[in-house]
């Protein structure tokens, strides 16, 4: 088992004839996602990679039966494009594209309410449960099927912990990008819900970072809900007040969002916080030994 | 992106912001000639992408023409230190002279993102004058917030709750919901992502008047905002970082020694935290993408190597879709351009790490290969 994606999840990708999209399409075929279709208005009929490509959204759902999308178009239209997915029932919609405008995104969130669509994103490596189906930038090959469920705002920083996790012989679940924008779809505590709910997921590794105040509630989440051990880090603890690092989300406003309230916080509600980044796999290791769970969490070769 | 005080009032006034009447002055002469215009007395303020510049000796009350040449001579080229500008302060270029205003009291106003709801929220405050951040860390019960539906936007009832919550007179009430309206406009239509009226003033003569006024803009939106793109100041911003935006670099400049060259925002944080942890100073933030090019790589060395504290080098790549061999030649390529002399650590991970290695170890250049981010913080900071 996994969360949000696995081998049946029916997959199109919007803005499929740009580089990014196109190229990721083929990755995505190569790993084994069934990708099922692809979206560009005014390519309808067209064919890339093997895939028909459609006008819209609600023509390619229906002549392929979709249930999942991923996103490359450029910032100034995907919040469009997200729209159009949520219109269209989709269950499951991933927006790669970084640099959408804020109050673009405020819409968007307002437009979803009362929705069932979920939106992981935007500015996300996606969601990848391994050996199964892999949606996004990720690089596919640092990941092993297992039962450590990923959840991260950074890119880098998931495939830096997903691969300490591999050369560990400890597998993943599923690996999440929430995205590093100050409003995404997804946040952490919907994110632990569902690993929380998973048969197969054991433990967690969570790895926030400076600004808003997500990895607070996430932690307050974790103590008032989880059984399954969490382990986390927290990127920025050098980051000066008000300066926005990199990530639109990542920035330390009027004092709150401090790296060193944040691990304070997750500490007291019982989340094992590396000290570095380095740290994260051997952290997750330990705290699986402690538990008893790392025998179930090895992947026997 | 910043503005200054003078062009955030002018762009609030456009949408019926009520601000005093005033100009920039670029000069003392320009300064004396507004303040005829005003009637002979003025206040005169430093313009500078700071706030506290009141509590530094930036805003001065001039009764009389001589007294507004004299503090204008005194301002112009002042570098005024403020708790916002860091121990090195930034140097006045302009100056707002505006009319003298008859305060009455003080409110604060402002909008920001709350991104737990993911919505605007106009917050109020009869605390005007004082950081907000300090109110609400002790008297959070004065300050009095709406949340706002970007499907209706601001509605009057909202604006009006927040005008008798934090007191506004009466007769007044309904000309300080006009101006939170007019706010409210502004913040949407030109992309905002801080809006602060602090103070916002009820004058003598019975008006409602942003005393002082800071926007900030989402960086995402400036593409669509021409007319805000043009009230850049690159007096402002550092040199290093405008050159880095050029090159589709993420850079900030930090007051550390070890310079840092990493792919993704995540990672290039945690670059930051290991070299602290292991008793180093990061020298910058540098993000280069995704899709780090052999010329993105030699930019970012360029920029890096412009600040004259650096004393080494750490390179820190999880080459996903990116390949670490073209990473290892644009390494190579920038070091040899550039004749690098400083020492070089590179962690390198991920798709084609053997053969990138295999290219740095066969370089001859003095590259120091280090297996994991912790191992290469440590190497660094040994050698600097």
């Amino acid at each position: 088992m996994s969360i949000l994606v696995n081998r049946h999840t029916r997959v199109i990708t919007q803005g499929i004839t740009g580089s990014q999209g196109l190229f990721h399409t083929k990755q995505a075929i190569e790993y084994g996602t069934q990708m099922v279709g692809g979206v560009t208005p005014g390519k309808g009929g067209t064919t890339v990679e093997g895939v028909p490509v459609f006008n819209t959204v609600a023509d390619a759902v229906r002549e392929t039966g979709a249930n999942a999308s991923v996103i490359y178009v450029p910032p100034a239209f995907a919040a469009d494009a997200i729209m159009e997915a949520v219109d269209a029932e989709l269950d499951l919609v991933i927006c790669i594209t970084e640099g959408i405008p804020v109050l673009d995104m405020v819409k968007v969130k307002r437009y979803m309410q009362g929705r069932h669509t979920r939106l992981i994103g935007p500015n996300c490596p996606g969601v990848i449960t391994p050996a199964e189906c892999k949606i996004g930038i990720m690089p596919g090959y640092i990941h092993t099927p297992g039962k450590v469920g990923v959840v991260s705002r950074s890119g880098t920083l998931t495939y830096e912990a997903v691969y300490q996790l591999t050369v560990r012989d400890i597998g993943q679940s599923t690996a999440v990008g929430i995205g590093g924008d100050p409003v995404n779809g997804t946040n952490f505590v919907d994110v632990l819900k569902q690993f929380q709910d998973d048969p197969d997921t054991e433990a967690v590794i969570m790895i926030g970072e400076i600004g808003g105040t997500a990895e607070e509630q996430a932690a307050e989440y974790v103590r008032d809900h989880m059984t399954k051990p969490v382990v986390g880090f927290i990127a920025g603890a050098t980051a000066p007040p008000g300066r926005r690092m990199g990530h639109a989300g990542a920035i330390i406003s009027g004092g709150s969002g401090t790296a060193e309230s944040k691990i304070k916080t997750m500490e007291s509600c019982g989340i094992r916080v590396a000290p570095t980044p380095s740290e994260m796999g051997s952290t997750l290791y330990s705290v699986l030994e402690q538990k008893g769970l790392l025998e179930r969490c090895k992947i026997s070769k | 992106m910043n503005i200054h005080e003078y062009q955030a009032k002018a762009v609030l006034a456009q949408y019926g912001v009520a601000v005093p009447q005033g100009k920039v002055a670029f000069t003392v002469e320009e300064a004396v000639e507004v303040a005829r215009e005003l009637g002979g007395k003025a206040v005169v303020k430093a313009q500078i992408h700071a706030g506290g510049r009141g509590k530094a000796g930036g805003v001065k009350l001039a009764r009389s023409l001589e007294e507004v040449e004299e503090s204008s001579r005194a301002l112009l080229g002042k570098v005024l230190v403020t708790h916002q500008t860091g121990p090195a302060g930034k140097v006045v270029k302009r100056l707002l002279i505006e009319q003298l205003t008859d305060i009455k009291k003080e409110y604060y106003i402002g909008l920001v993102l709350d991104r737990a709801i993911g919505r605007i929220v106009m917050m109020a405050s009869a605390e005007g004058g004082m950081e907000i951040e300090e109110v609400a860390a002790k008297t959070p019960e004065k300050i009095f917030r709406e949340q706002i539906d970007p499907a209706t936007g601001l509605i009057p009832f909202q604006a009006r709750n927040l005008a008798f919550q934090i007191g506004i007179p009466s007769e007044l009430v309904n000309k300080a919901v006009k101006f939170m309206m007019a706010l409210y406009a502004a913040f949407v239509d030109k992309d905002c992502s801080i809006a602060e009226i602090n103070p916002l003033v009820v004058t003598g003569d019975g008006n409602v008047l942003a005393l002082d006024a800071k926007l900030n803009f989402d960086d995402n939106s400036l593409y669509r905002q021409p007319q805000i793109q043009e009230l850049r100041d690159l007096d402002e911003e550092d040199p290093k970082e405008t050159e880095a935006t050029k090159f589709g670099l993420t850079y900030i400049a930090l007051d550390g020694n070890i310079g840092c060259m990493v792919n993704g925002a995540g990672l290039a944080m945690a670059t930051m935290d290991t070299i602290k942890y292991y008793g180093g100073e990061p020298a910058n933030f540098l993000d280069v993408g995704g899709g780090a090019t052999e010329e993105k790589v030699t930019e970012a060395f360029k920029i890096i190597l412009s600040d004259k504290n650096v004393k080494g080098i750490l390179v820190n790549i999880f080459g996903g879709i990116m390949k670490c061999d073209i990473i290892a030649n644009g390494v190579i390529a920038a070091a040899r351009q550039i004749g690098l002399d400083k020492p070089l650590v590179v962690r390198l991970e991920g798709t084609n790490v053997d053969l990138g290695k295999k290219i740095l170890n066969e370089s001859e250049l003095n590259i120091v290969a280090a297996d994991s981010l912790a191992d290469a913080a440590q190497k660094m900071v040994a050698l600097v």
